[in-house]
């Protein structure tokens, strides 16, 4: 394949360089007595939540990383490590996964008993601290992770020259990479995108024909979604214009999920804005489907003890943690969590089979595109 | 002991046929620790030994003594002890060994080891149980001729019977010792007793070893009976300052000793009797305690009833007197209990701390503790425990002992040391001292020391002194070793570093840059860095 070379690449390299030369500055500075780098502080503490434009969104206290410092001395050798790596990365024209760049920095720390890397957790957060310590973001960086998440539905996307036919995959569906930012929407036919949280819906709904039927253009995350499907997502909505529909399961999980599709995560809420979709929709599962379509003989009870009852912990802990975010605070998802805690219960996709296999594809999303039911 | 003892000898009148000491001690040695073998070869070189660093410091020589040990049939064993002490005239060496109760030290009051003048002769009498056999002694005082004596215990008289009686030529072979060493002056005693030679906690080797570090001005040589030598150094010439006789205090003596003290007194008054049996009390607190006690002063003591010395002790505890003087006292002091610690256990720390005399009811005592660390010491979980009873290692009934409860009353967590319930663990010896002319032991056995709270309290407060200074150096051994580890590990990192910044630079020289980080690494090693 042809070299890769990003529109960007010019200004990361600037950036990376940059990042050298503040080190080696410090090093010539006799005034210094020590080494620093500093990254934005990625925690809850300065994470704050937009409300007018719905996302979150990073604050700006920075916090220094202390090469004398025994508790950072390791990340900020790795920093600086991965950091190199990149830049040879851009220069030669190549891009390599997370996976990748782990296994090339990896190994033995001479005159120690520790590895550069023990794990690629330890380099992953390297990379986010560069791309907040230089604003260049991973794909800039050409780092890209395994693909997650796949795509079916009525679209023709142009990758690298190719054009993928998003109807014609089978039943496997388009496997979203981690960098999308070069794909070009070459035709679209789909009048919206309904986001599916686990793998065995998107399955159903594509053995119903759901995406041909309903011009419906389906992405599964497959969980929590990575990067490339929110990326993916947050494109077609800005360039296509389609409306979001996102269908979790009815607990704090998939509420979750919704919440990072629609305002950001906390982790990357330095790029909110490329990543999440203020105006996504939960089309279900709500506390009110249970009701509605009979669903009380199929729920699960919730795990854990709730508040008045020893707990919180489990499942009814992790209710009182996502109700109690910033962008948590509307009636409407108030009385859902509220609703959860009182009936003790949850609620997933699979549950709607219980009526019929066609029951979600033929009634249930349907009833409620028509209807205009949703959680927003 | 003493007081078991004194029953023994007067259980006279009536028709009870008087059973002579002797007799009373081959029905009763398990007072004496002779209750089993393994236990009773201890308790034979304990009773020598400590007789032997008595005569040598109460004649300021430093003390030489060599144990040697034979197992010449199965559990039998034939036991030689040599100092080079003064040495004993001819004809007290016969009553020494072969008649209880009589020694030097019974009628003083003043610190020593042994005290009842029972110990060697118990000895003898263990030989003679069990293996029939008298004890040998040599004897020689300077510019004299060596003197040997076959000795048995006539055990109905308690009278010695000599059996051999002469004059040995030190250059023949009889004279005792190799030739590794000559001795001008000194004892030597050999018995055949039953036997069981251990290793372990409770053995002679131990017994030695812990001697040895109380008394690191003397030379002690082991031989083992497989042959093994082992020597325990001397590793100074100076000896404790020699402690002082005192008189009992009013307030710490018990009635029968004073009844007694009536008899072998000359004194014509009660006033003159106490202002000189006494110390502390002069004509003024004399006529205090009299008029207190409602006794006039100027009677003859003897005609005091019992009642009437019970009440003069009485009021004698209601009137202000003097506390004792603490002369009386010899600790081995702060250096000396150091060198100790240090030659036997080559510690990495050593901390000692000799604690004021203090008086409890009248008995001046002192106390002394040391505490060992690291270096040699293995780490075996629990910390060791060296108990001392006026210089004389205690190896039996720890848990009984006071020594125990004042090391479980500390916190040592406190001190960088972890802790297992009370008691402090890792590689550890704690030493505690007690010096005192009255020791009150819990038990005949002189074991254990009892458990009263001023003893207690005084241990107390030297181990808290002496684990601060412990907890000091551990704590600064591990803020240098943090340093280190970080120095090693940035030292490390900047190796790493070096290309990779030169790389995000795009320029400068890699081995240049390394070492600026290595001068950054070197400029914040701190090892004493608080």
């Amino acid at each position: 394949m042809p070299k890769k070379e990003f529109e960007n690449d010019e200004r990361t390299l600037e950036r990376l360089k940059h990042l050298g030369k503040k080190i080696r500055n410090q090093l010539n500075d006799p005034e210094s007595d020590n080494l620093t780098i500093e990254t934005k502080v990625r925690s809850r503490s300065n994470v704050n939540y937009d409300e007018e434009d719905g996302r979150l969104e990073l604050g700006d206290s920075y916090s220094t990383r202390k090469f004398l410092n025994i508790s950072h001395a390791r990340k900020f050798m790795q920093t600086l490590m991965v950091a190199s790596k990149t830049k040879e990365l851009v220069e030669r024209g190549r891009t390599a996964s997370i996976r990748e760049i782990y296994y090339q920095l990896k190994h033995s720390v001479p005159g120690l008993d520790e590895n550069t890397f023990e794990d690629q957790d330890e380099s992953n957060n390297v990379v986010v601290d560069i791309e907040t310590a230089t604003g260049a973001i991973r794909e800039d960086l050409h780092l890209f992770a395994e693909p997650k998440g796949r795509l079916f539905g009525p679209i023709k996307i142009d990758d690298s020259g190719d054009i993928i036919d998003g109807m014609n995959m089978g039943t496997s569906g388009m496997a979203i990479n981690s960098i999308v930012d070069h794909f070009e929407f070459v035709e679209c036919e789909a009048d919206f995108i309904l986001v599916v949280e686990t793998s065995a819906m998107v399955n159903r709904l594509v053995e119903e024909d759901f995406h041909a039927d309903h011009n419906a253009v389906i992405i599964g995350t497959g969980g929590q979604p990575a990067r490339g499907a929110r990326r993916l997502i947050n494109m077609m909505h800005k360039e296509l214009d389609l409306p979001v529909y996102v269908f979790t399961d009815g607990d704090p999980w998939g509420y979750y999920i919704y919440s990072v599709l629609k305002s950001g995560s906390m982790s990357l809420a330095f790029q909110s804005d490329r990543l999440s979709v203020p105006d996504a929709k939960l089309i279900g599962m709500t506390m009110e489907d249970i009701e509605e379509y009979d669903l009380h003989h199929v729920t699960e009870d919730l795990k854990g003890k709730s508040k008045d009852n020893g707990g919180p912990t489990k499942d009814y802990k992790r209710i009182h943690d996502v109700m109690d975010y910033e962008w948590m605070q509307n009636d409407d998802w108030q009385k859902q969590f509220q609703k959860m805690l009182d009936m003790g219960v949850r609620v997933e996709q699979q549950a709607l089979a219980s009526q019929s296999l066609e029951f979600v594809a033929n009634t249930y999303l349907p009833e409620k595109i028509e209807q205009d039911k949703f959680l927003d | 002991m003493a007081n078991g003892v004194e029953e023994g000898m007067e259980a006279s009148g009536g028709d009870h046929r008087e059973i002579s000491v002797a007799e009373f001690f081959e029905k009763n040695k398990h007072l004496l620790g002779f209750e089993n073998a393994q236990k009773s070869i201890i308790t034979v070189v304990k009773e020598a030994v400590d007789n032997s660093l008595d005569a040598c410091e109460e004649d300021e020589i430093l003390p030489e003594i060599h144990v040697l040990i034979d197992e010449y049939s199965e559990g039998k064993c034939r036991i030689e002890i040599r100092d080079n002490a003064i040495g004993l005239d001819r004809e007290t060496i016969p009553k020494v060994f072969g008649k209880l109760l009589y020694g030097s030290k019974f009628h003083k009051l003043q610190q020593s080891r042994g005290q009842q003048g029972i110990g060697i002769s118990a000895s003898a009498m263990y030989a003679q149980l069990t293996t029939g056999e008298p004890v040998t002694v040599y004897s020689k005082q300077e510019g004299e001729p060596c003197h040997r004596f076959v000795v048995r215990i006539d055990t109905e008289k308690n009278e010695p019977e000599i059996l051999e009686d002469e004059v040995v030529d030190p250059e023949s072979d009889e004279f005792p010792g190799e030739k590794d060493y000559y001795f001008d002056h000194g004892t030597s005693i050999e018995m055949n007793i039953e036997a069981k030679y251990t290793r372990g906690h409770h053995s002679v080797y131990n017994y030695l070893k812990h001697t040895a570090i109380m008394n690191p001005y003397a030379r002690i040589v082991l031989r083992e009976p497989d042959g093994n030598k082992v020597e325990f150094p001397r590793v100074s010439k100076e000896l404790p300052e020699k402690p002082k006789e005192i008189k009992p205090h009013l307030h710490g003596v018990e009635l029968g000793v004073v009844l007694r003290m009536i008899d072998n007194s000359n004194a014509r008054t009660v006033s003159s009797f106490l202002q000189e049996e006494f110390t502390r009390v002069g004509r003024t607190s004399a006529q205090e305690v009299c008029d207190e006690a409602g006794v006039d002063d100027g009677r003859r003591p003897n005609t005091l009833d019992k009642d009437e010395v019970e009440e003069i002790l009485d009021a004698a505890q209601r009137v202000k007197l003097q506390s004792p003087p603490t002369d009386c006292l010899s600790p081995i002091g702060e250096d000396l209990m150091e060198k100790g610690l240090t030659k036997e256990l080559n510690p990495e720390f050593t901390e000692t701390i000799t604690r004021k005399p203090t008086v409890y009811k009248g008995n001046p005592f002192q106390v002394e503790v040391g505490l060992a660390w690291g270096g040699d010491i293995e780490d075996e979980g629990s910390f060791e425990e060296l108990r001392y009873a006026n210089k004389v290692p205690l190896l039996y009934k720890k848990s009984a002992c006071v020594t125990t409860k004042a090391i479980e009353n500390v916190s040592w967590n406190r001190y960088n040391i972890s802790q297992t319930g009370n008691r402090p663990q890792g590689p550890l010896y704690i030493s505690i001292h007690i010096a005192s002319v009255w020791v009150p032991f819990t038990s005949e056995g002189k074991e254990a020391v009892a458990n009263y709270d001023p003893i207690r309290k005084e241990m107390k407060l030297a181990l808290q002194e002496a684990g601060r200074k412990l907890g000091k150096y551990l704590k600064r051994k591990e803020r240098k070793e943090i340093q280190e580890k970080k120095k090693r590990k940035l030292t490390s990192y900047a190796k790493e570093m070096g290309p990779a910044i030169t790389e995000l630079a795009g320029e400068g020289d890699p081995e240049e840059i390394e070492a600026q980080i290595q001068k950054l690494v070197e400029a914040d090693y701190n090892p004493e860095q608080l």
